[in-house]
């Protein structure tokens, strides 16, 4: 038994795509989508789930590998909508509006915050570049796992291209010296003339049909957008004051572009329109409020207000990572329930509710049959702060791994944390292997 | 009529002061013994008159009588910057640190001091009563600290000991711009006012008013250094400048404290064996620059070492302007600390550090009415700050 126990364990841990089937069971499963399962089963096939429910009435498939998990909770793994892991910068300084740039050329696939997130239980991210231009380029979803090219993490959109959204911001962090704005206004102005530009040239698109010799030239900046008009892109727009909010939701209005708000620090004080507007939140909890002028309003009880005027499903979180910190994703989520949140919202707001505002509901953030095989091991209840995330799974895969000396110094630092995954094979002892 | 009227009221000013108070909790952290259950505080004239199991402790007539579900003594934040450096982040509420010099020993906090800051108000409502704050990390030596209660409308009023330290930084964040520039000329710079301050510290004894020398406030401040009235905090991640700080402390025979030391791990044998206190980095301080190798699990590699240590919010520049000592020990205690060490921490340890155990830091006869009320485990997320009580008087009324 415990030879069979052991054996598993070591294969869980060495098989690449899995092309075995192994069954999780005995854990607390919360599947987000339906209620928390005492006494449940995961069943996992070449990377994705087949099954999942409770013992009694989940058959284990003949020669499934088991894996005993009492004691433990079991959740999908967490979808961060917004972070900066990665060290790449998108936009540079030559102009505020910059939509040809893309993340995918930027981000370092070895970077140490990829494997910090791993251990905060985040399998899936949308990584961004700042919030210091009106718009920064075209952000790129992430499928958390090992690699060794960026392209091996990203998602694909149907047509194979890397899949991602475009990052803008407004308020005072975008501001600057020409050509870049100094007041609210002129911000908006530069936004919408941009878009009516993208507007004509994506009427020549259309105009031209399939008529390579009357198409216009190409155009990255413009492609970017027209990718933004046709909903393809969801603009994932920098906004914190309740007069920025109100202009993000009118400049969505006129342009017919899909958006999901991130950080809103005031989104209490806008729950009304926002909900009315059915614009999703991607929301930022901070300890403390101030810092920056837009931000000494902001208050916990924003995903609470949202949930009270019927927007549940509009509330996620997101680390912004190094704002706060990846590997305590899950805490952002419990403090908004210590301002009056429900412990589902918050749950789906950390995993489903993030994954619909980055089109990836079909693959991620939830526990059922189809779904890829994304979930982490807690050893006990998501939103305690004693809780410790003991294992993330990618795609059937383990990545993290607290029992593991290697694996538990991104989750706690120490010597040689500060390196990066290549750099740290010299730093942990010379003869470690990662 | 009147006379009756006077009477009662002499009678209510006598059974009911404005800083008395009673706690009734379900359970009573005194901190210096076990947990109580179902205990009781009673606080008269901002003083604890009586602590014990709520059945052996007589509530006198007419004193307020708080009901809630845990009580621990009012929180320290063993080094903060709050008060000093304000929420809005502008340069007119930033006064934590002037670049003007290397080295301002004179920089006093109590003249820098915003007692009616929002931050300062912020942190009380998480149970928070203490904070030591002053200037900040940054420069070689920034300026003074003080200690204050997180109450009160003006400098005085909040101030418990207006010079507590003495603010040093050592490592790559004092260093830069023209001098010091290297690490070697930081310690040649503060040996050198160390010894300057030592020769004025000898004329000062002169028999001679004469031959005494004319006051200079940089000296002066030095002069409560070597004299071991205030100790020398000594900011510092790497564990070279570790080390550093702990020679300096024996050339010059003085009071040392280390402050965020990310890479004590590296160093125990040091620390422990020059007996010093270390105030421990926030665990969800960004783990950056010359903290890039701090570690969550430091905290208890100190306790098991017996390394005496606090915690504290640290400096931050930006979003959050500052953290919250209560959460900061919350993720301690998760990362292997343990709830009641990590409470310790924040409390008497931290009083321990001030020198003002005799009156801060666990719920004990004779000391300060410092209390913190909260409707569940102090250190879970989802638990609320239900009430602070600062000399026995209720300072936060809500849930936080």
């Amino acid at each position: 038994m415990l030879l069979r126990f052991l054996a598993c364990m070591g294969l869980g841990a060495t098989l690449g795509a899995q092309t075995t089937t192994t069954a999780f069971v005995g854990a607390r499963v919360i599947p987000i989508r339906g209620a928390p399962i005492e006494d449940g089963v995961l069943i996992v096939e070449s990377g994705k789930i087949q099954a999942v429910g409770r013992r009694t009435d989940t058959p284990i498939p003949a020669g499934a590998m088991v894996r005993e998990l009492r004691g433990k909770t079991l959740m999908p793994g967490l979808v961060d909508a917004h972070s900066h892991v990665g060290g790449g910068w998108g936009a540079d300084s030559s102009s505020p509006i910059q939509p040809g740039v893309r993340m995918l050329d930027a981000v370092d696939c070895r970077d140490s915050g990829l494997q910090r997130a791993q251990a905060g239980g985040i399998t899936t991210l949308n990584v961004m570049s700042g919030s210091g231009h009106l718009l920064s380029g075209q952000t790129i979803y992430l499928k958390n796992t090992d690699a060794n090219t960026i392209e091996e993490l990203a998602y694909s959109f149907p047509d194979g291209s890397p899949m991602g959204g475009m990052k803008m911001a407004n308020g005072t962090n975008s501001h600057g010296e020409a050509p870049f704005p100094g007041t609210r206004g002129k911000s908006a102005a530069l936004v919408r003339e941009s878009f009516l530009a993208a507007q004509e040239y994506q009427r020549k698109l259309r105009e031209a049909g399939d008529d390579a010799s009357k198409k216009p030239a190409r155009d990255l900046a413009l492609e970017g957008l027209v990718e933004v008009l046709e909903g393809k892109r969801i603009v994932h727009h920098h906004t914190h004051r309740h007069d920025d909010i109100q202009t993000v939701l009118r400049l969505s209005r006129e342009f017919g572009f899909r958006v999901v708000l991130h950080h809103v620090s005031e989104a209490w004080m806008m729950a009304d329109e926002i909900v009315a507007a059915k614009v999703p939140c991607s929301l930022i909890v901070i300890d403390t409020p101030g810092g920056k002028l837009e931000a000494i309003n902001l208050d916990y009880r924003s995903a609470a207000e949202l949930e009270k005027r019927g927007g549940a499903e509009l509330v996620a979180f997101h680390t912004d990572d190094w704002i706060t910190d990846g590997r305590l994703f899950l805490r952002s989520a419990a403090l908004a329930v210590r301002a009056g949140l429900s412990r589902e919202t918050a749950l789906a707001g950390l995993t489903i509710n993030a994954a619909k505002q980055l089109d990836l509901e079909a693959r991620v953030g939830s526990l059922e049959p189809g779904k890829d095989a994304d979930f982490i091991v807690l050893s006990g209840d998501p939103l305690s702060v004693y809780t410790r995330i003991e294992e993330t799974w990618v795609l059937g895969k383990k990545v993290f791994d607290l029992q593991d000396p290697k694996d538990r110094v991104w989750a706690e630092g120490g010597w040689g944390a500060g390196m990066d995954r290549v750099g740290n094979l010299c730093c942990l002892g010379g003869t470690e292997d990662r | 009529m009147k006379l009756t009227t006077l009477a009662a009221a002499l009678l209510v000013a006598t059974c009911a002061h404005a800083q008395d108070i009673a706690v009734r909790a379900e359970r009573l952290h005194t901190v210096s013994g076990p947990v109580i259950s179902d205990g009781m505080v009673i606080v008269r004239q901002g003083k604890i008159t009586a602590v014990g199991p709520a059945a052996q402790v007589n509530v006198p007539e007419g004193l307020r009588l708080l009901r809630v579900r845990v009580a621990t003594p009012g929180l320290i934040d063993a080094h903060s910057v709050i008060g000093l450096a304000g929420y809005l982040n502008q340069p007119h509420d930033q006064d934590q640190l002037d670049k003007s010099a290397p080295i301002q020993p004179e920089l006093r906090a109590i003249d820098a001091y915003n007692a009616r800051e929002k931050l300062v108000e912020w942190v009380r409502e998480f149970g928070i009563t203490t904070i030591h704050t002053g200037h900040g990390p940054g420069a070689l030596v920034s300026g003074q600290t003080m200690v204050a209660k997180t109450r009160g409308q003006t400098a005085e009023e909040a101030v418990v000991v207006p010079y507590a330290m003495l603010a040093c930084t050592l490592g790559s964040e004092s260093r830069g711009g023209k001098s010091p520039g290297t690490a070697g000329k930081q310690m040649a710079m503060l040996r050198e006012a160390l010894l300057s301050a030592r020769e004025y510290q000898g004329k000062l004894k002169e028999a001679d008013a004469s031959k005494r020398p004319t006051r200079d406030l940089r000296k002066e401040a030095w002069v409560e250094v070597l004299e071991k009235r205030v100790p020398l905090m000594v900011t510092a991640h790497r564990h070279q400048d570790l080390v550093s700080a702990l020679r300096l402390a024996k050339e010059f025979d003085l009071r040392v404290v280390l402050d965020g030391a990310s890479e004590v791990y590296q160093v125990l044998d040091d620390v422990r064996a020059a007996k010093v206190f270390v105030i421990a980095h926030p665990p969800m301080a960004r783990f950056a620059g010359d903290m890039e190798n701090a570690s969550r699990s430091t905290y208890s590699k100190l306790a098991e070492a017996g390394i005496p240590f606090a915690f504290q919010s640290g400096f931050e520049d930006y979003v959050p302007k500052t953290r919250i000592v209560l959460y900061e020990a919350a993720i301690a205690a998760s990362y292997g600390l343990g709830q009641e060490r990590a409470l310790r921490a924040i409390t008497l340890d931290a009083a321990t550090l001030l020198g003002l155990a005799d009156r801060l830091g666990s719920l004990d006869v004779g000391k300060d009415g410092d209390i913190a009320l909260y409707d569940g485990d102090p250190f879970e997320y989802t638990s609320h700050c239900v009430g602070t009580v600062i000399d026995g008087r209720q300072v936060f009324e809500g849930v936080r």
